[in-house]
């Protein structure tokens, strides 16, 4: 029994420890999910919008002595709305065009975001300290000592999520978007203002990838490139859990960043391709994901 | 109450209305008759706003709707039925019903539909698109019958029902008419079309070629039988 303990321990562990980056997978890969089923577009500017939220939290600390809390709430507003510019003065012009024009668009709002924060920071890293009301001792899970910092970012992730997925699968303003994905015309035609529902979804999914963003600021370094580590790994999630999917990709999220953990454990060196393998293996098996209406 | 004056529309290149002018006067029911692909579909999407490009003239009480979005249009109290139907199949029947905002107070209310239509109220909480092409009809008529739109515009409601259904889609399309709601009708079954409407219209090749008033209709039918094939 104690043997097993021991084997078990460090999977159980590292498995936690891997909740952690899953927390982020999650709440990237639904931002990206949720604008991809109502848009049509694949957002490649999440990762450069999700470092934008940590600079602007670092950026409200530093300029305007607002805090952690008030980031949490103020950076998704701001980055939020400056999606909103984007998406109604350029990516609204490119629904009638093929998916590519979205991609290559995004793809080169996320150059600039970056270049022009690395331009005015430099790519080493603004500092960005773990909140005061996380200054207590660790979580104690009975496995392992876990930092009370890492166990919020869990929690609060997984709140997020199920409250996404509660308001889009059973609210009325759910119901609308769930319709407007599948027939955006018919919804239009019963008197629904689309064009603005799409504004409204881009918005909540940048302002999403953004308050993911703040959440990272005290655990990873603040920095130009910190969205692009994490939003290869997100769109591989996306592909596993399946395009546009909400449930598939916040539950390949976490799962995804659990089996990094496992992987961690019994053969360190596949750590960090072992979601890619993941995702070429469900693509063969099922090209339009696990969680995907094919 | 609605009056279609010059209208063209196109899908891309291709020019698919030359010129269609129609008259619907309030409380009225009015088929639009013809072949297929003669553009009686493109008529009614051109009316709710969803083709790509029109042009010419579209009234509904005196407003001139032909530069209006979708569902600016809707708003004015025109509602659509799709010859697709347009059942959401990520939606319960529930939520499809109750998806279309009210946009006017209606006379029709849930309890109505649900004895209108006691099939649909059994089945709720399934998906929309686990219905049977019947019910799936009868839902994408009830939805828009409680949004208190006072045009209705129903495309081919009875494509490929049986009998019994097509009679219980003919009760509802007399209803309708019951509370004072106007009917544009595209059909091809000119015996259901026969016993509902007032007046028909005829399309050939994206104009209206012919206008028969129910009252002409017996005299007509030899003229009605070559335009449609029949
Ligand atoms: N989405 C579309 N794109 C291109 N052409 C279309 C489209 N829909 C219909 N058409 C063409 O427009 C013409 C009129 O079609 P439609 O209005 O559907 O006819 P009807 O409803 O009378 O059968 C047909 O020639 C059809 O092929
Ligand atoms: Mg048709």
């Amino acid at each position: 029994m104690t043997e097993l303990w021991y084997d078990l321990e460090p999977f159980l562990q590292q498995g936690t420890l891997g909740l952690v980056n899953g927390a982020f997978y999650a709440l990237l890969s639904l931002g990206l999910a949720v604008i991809f089923g109502m848009l049509n577009v694949i957002n490649f500017a999440h990762g450069a919008q999700f470092m934008l939220g940590a600079v602007v939290a670092w950026m409200l600390l530093t300029y305007a002595g607002i805090g952690y809390w008030g980031a949490l709430l103020l950076s998704p507003l701001i980055v939020g709305l400056l999606g909103v510019v984007i998406e109604r003065t350029m990516i609204s012009r490119l629904y009638k065009l093929d998916h590519l024009y979205g991609l290559l668009l995004t793809f080169g709002l996320a150059l600039i975001i970056e270049g022009l924060v690395r331009n005015q920071y430099g790519v080493s890293g603004l500092p960005y300290g773990v909140p005061d009301a996380f200054r207590m001792p660790p979580v104690d899970l009975g496995y392992m000592l876990m930092p009370a910092y890492r166990f919020w970012i869990v929690v609060v992730s997984i709140t997020v999520c199920l409250g996404t997925w509660y308001a889009i699968e059973k609210t009325k303003l759910g119901s609308y978007l769930r319709a407007a994905v599948e027939r955006p015309q018919l919804v239009q035609a019963f008197g629904v203002n689309v064009p603005l529902m799409m504004t409204a979804t881009y918005g909540t999914g940048v302002a999403l990838a953004a308050f993911a963003g703040v959440l990272a600021a005290p655990v990873y370094s603040v920095h130009p490139g910190m969205g692009a580590n994490f939003i290869i790994i997100v769109f591989a999630v996306v592909v596993i859990g399946g395009m546009g999917s909400i449930m598939g990709s916040v539950v390949s999220g976490y799962a995804l960043g659990m089996i990094e953990g496992f992987t961690r454990v019994y053969y360190p060196e596949a750590s960090a391709t072992v979601v890619f393998v993941i995702m070429a293996i469900v693509l063969l098996v099922r090209p339009a994901g696990l969680f995907g209406r094919a | 109450m609605l009056e279609v004056r010059g209208l063209e529309a196109w899908y891309g290149e291709s020019h698919v209305l030359h010129g269609v002018d129609l008259d619907v006067g309030d409380g009225e029911i009015v088929t639009l008759l013809g072949r297929n692909g003669a553009g009686k579909s493109t008529t009614i999407k051109a009316i709710m706003g969803v083709v790509e490009s029109r042009k010419g003239s579209i009234r509904y009480n005196g407003t001139e709707t032909i530069g209006l979005a979708p569902d600016r249009i809707a708003r004015l109290g025109i509602a659509w039925c799709p010859e697709e139907r347009g059942i959401f199949a990520s939606l319960t029947v529930k939520e499809n019903l109750l998806l279309p905002p009210e946009i006017a107070p209606s006379q029709v209310d849930l309890d109505r539909i649900y004895t209108l239509f006691p099939n649909l109220k059994e089945r709720l909480s399934s998906p929309g698109t686990k219905l049977s092409g019947g019910e799936q009809q009868m839902l994408a008529i009830a939805r828009i019958m409680r949004t208190g739109a006072k045009l209705m515009l129903l495309d081919e409601p009875t494509e490929g029902l049986a009998p019994v259904i097509i009679q219980q889609i003919g009760r509802t399309v007399q209803a309708l008419k019951e509370i004072g709601l106007t009917v544009l009708l595209v059909e091809q079954n000119f015996r259901f079309a026969q016993k509902v409407a007032d007046r028909h219209y005829v399309m050939e090749h994206g104009r209206i070629v012919d206008m028969i008033p129910r009252a002409e209709l017996e005299a007509s039918m030899d003229r009605l039988h070559s335009y449609l094939g029949v």
